[in-house]
């Protein structure tokens, strides 16, 4: 399937390949290197930084590939995360069987949302995509249903189990949400590079262009963004069960704009820079915890620098390739000199 | 036979009338060419065809079907491509890139083929590339295939539009301008390519200010002024024209 990866697509799955290779290493070197407990701060801090990735990915696709304004992507998070918290808490489902629930339910309620604001330009829809993580929240909040806990939220929510393995220690988590950062980065590199990718940043640079092309704008700014919900629905899932008690405050303004920099500080549209990004932001925070109110100077500066002086972010994406040198030459042209002789001699 | 005929169309922006009572017909394997001042209305007119705009009244018969205010993508599908007066290339993508956004309307992948890349997808992949790469030496752009768009100088950006436009396989092609900011040497191979256009047995509806080119290319043509059509007929009939002399070619002798 990977096979006939063009020249330079060779190299990135090489890479990427090698990255995770080293990132499964991890937990093992930090046994081995004696880390305290086993180093399960250090894997908690890894495992949020491993959602975020994936969940940062998939704004990617909406964000970074389609150019569109999404600020209020931690709503799909909530609702993948709410769908498993409540399926597996009230309703006893089984982690994994809430998997799908909670990709779909948040692509559907991505999908209804988006049908009415999808043609809006930037600003309008950056505004329109707030608003919804405001509402999200305040829903959460105030207990819709009877079945989000309030402000508490849920908690006790089962480890996630598969043939009897229960993922119950943080490097099991580690494992689990790795690997599905890690199946994240192999589809959504796929897709950049296919008919769909291109489509989406033919749009992004021009939507008047692209539909003069034929392509149905719309259309793929919807499939976008659905996808994207559906990952972060996922994504939710394995929020869920990884810290087993979801409360609204998890979800706020704050966290979408976290994501939001991450994707523009990162690199728009740069896996890579993506996967960069999260470990910046989600870590660092991390590790400055203890001077709360410089982190908060010091990220803002960081933003502003950024934009000033590497306004593409840190690892911009890299060009697409095509294996097309051999055709160079090889099919006529429409210009025969001739004919441009005698009508420059005319 | 007619390609398109466009019937008394009518399309006003709040009190401006645009364009006004326009009717005519391009057969097919023609090479027409809408002339007239700046401000005449003729890229409304081509807007009109496109789908960019609705018309307030009138309509467009395309290939025998009525394609009034069908969206722009669908119309491109069932043939109809376009340039863009002000080049609206995606200039910070590769050359072939360009080319492949023309090529996007017959191909078939859709999200999950993109994702789990069945044989299909990979042979429609290359099919594509290699039509791309066709239409960009059909205009003399192949060598600069992984060059960015922006980087082509301005004559050669037109032609990169014009491969775009090519690589959607039209039976109807409008060109906007074709030859703006282009030089003599420019302007005569373009000439010569809007001939073989042609020759592939595709019809042309042409807007361009430099009379020596629309002179010599096109069977028809068709003058707006205000918005309405002032003249139609051959290059020879509408240099004599009185009516078009005083308004558009008077200036010119």
């Amino acid at each position: 399937m990977i096979a006939d990866f063009r020249s330079n697509g060779h190299v990135s799955l090489g890479l990427g390949l090698l990255f995770f290779l080293v990132m499964a290493a991890v937990p093992t070197a930090l046994e081995l290197g004696g880390a305290a407990r086993g180093g399960i701060a250090q894997l908690d801090m890894l495992n949020k930084i491993g959602i975020y990735a994936a969940l940062a990915l998939s704004l990617n696709i909406i964000l970074g590939q389609a150019g569109m304004f999404h600020m209020g992507h931690t709503a799909f998070f909530a609702m993948g995360a709410y769908a498993t918290a409540i399926l597996n808490t009230a309703y006893k489902w089984p982690v994994f069987a809430t998997l799908p629930v909670a990709g779909l339910s948040a692509a559907l309620f991505a999908f209804i949302l988006a049908l009415p604001i999808i043609h809006l330009r930037g600003d309008y829809l950056l505004v329109v995509t707030i608003g919804i993580v405001e509402i999200v929240g305040i829903a959460l909040k105030n207990n819709i249903f009877g079945l989000t806990g309030g402000a508490n939220g849920i908690y006790g929510i089962a480890r996630p189990e598969i043939l009897g393995l229960a993922f119950s220690t943080p490097k099991l988590q580690y494992y689990l949400i790795w690997g599905f950062a890690a199946l994240s980065v192999l589809l959504f590199y796929l897709l950049e590079h296919s008919r769909f990718g291109r489509a989406l940043n033919y749009i992004r640079y021009d939507d008047v262009a692209a539909s003069g092309c034929g392509i149905n704008v719309s259309r793929y700014k919807l499939t976008a963004f659905t996808l994207g919900a559906f990952w972060a629905g996922m994504a939710g899932t394995l929020f869920a069960a990884n810290i087993r008690t979801i409360e609204p405050t998890s979800f706020n303004f704050y966290e979408s704009v976290i994501l939001f920099a991450i994707v523009i500080l990162g690199g728009s549209g740069s896996i890579v820079g993506v996967l960069l990004g999260s470990f910046l932001l989600i870590g660092l925070q991390d590790v400055f915890r203890g001077f709360e109110s410089a982190r908060m100077l010091v990220f803002g500066g960081a933003m502003m620098l950024m934009m000033i002086f590497r306004p593409q972010g840190l690892l911009p994406p890299r060009r697409r390739r095509y294996e097309a040198r051999p055709l160079v030459g090889r099919f006529p042209s429409g210009i025969t000199r001739s004919d441009a002789d005698k009508e420059g001699g005319a | 036979m007619s390609l398109i005929s466009l019937q008394n169309l009518l399309k006003t922006f709040g009190g401006l009338v645009a364009v006004t009572g326009v009717s005519f017909e391009v057969e097919e394997n023609s090479i027409v060419g809408l002339i007239g001042p700046n401000g005449a209305g003729k890229t409304t007119v081509f807007n009109i065809i496109t789908g960019n705009y609705r018309p307030d009244s009138g309509e467009v018969i395309f290939n025998g079907k009525d394609i009034t205010g069908r969206a722009p993508h669908d119309i491109v599908r069932m043939g109809i491509a376009r340039t863009f007066q002000n080049i609206r290339l995606f200039q910070d993508m590769s050359v072939l890139e360009n080319v492949l956004a023309g090529c996007h309307c017959r191909m078939k992948a859709g999200l999950f083929s993109s994702m789990f890349r069945p044989p299909s997808q990979r042979r429609e992949e290359k099919e594509a590339v290699e039509r791309a790469m066709r239409e960009l030496a059909f205009v003399g752009l192949d060598a600069q295939f992984a060059n960015l768009a922006g980087n082509l100088s301005y004559g050669n950006q037109r032609l990169l539009e014009i491969a775009r436009a090519l690589a959607s396989d039209p039976l109807f092609l409008i060109l906007d301008e074709p030859a703006g900011g282009m030089n003599d040497q420019e302007t005569a191979a373009l000439t010569a390519l809007i001939r073989s256009i042609q020759q592939r047995g595709i019809t042309i509806l042409l807007i361009e200010h430099d009379m020596n080119l629309v002179m010599r290319v096109c069977r028809k043509l068709v003058v707006l002024e205000y918005g309405a059509m002032i003249a139609e007929g051959t290059p020879a009939a509408i240099k004599a024209n009185p009516q078009v002399i005083e308004a558009y070619l008077g200036a010119e002798d």
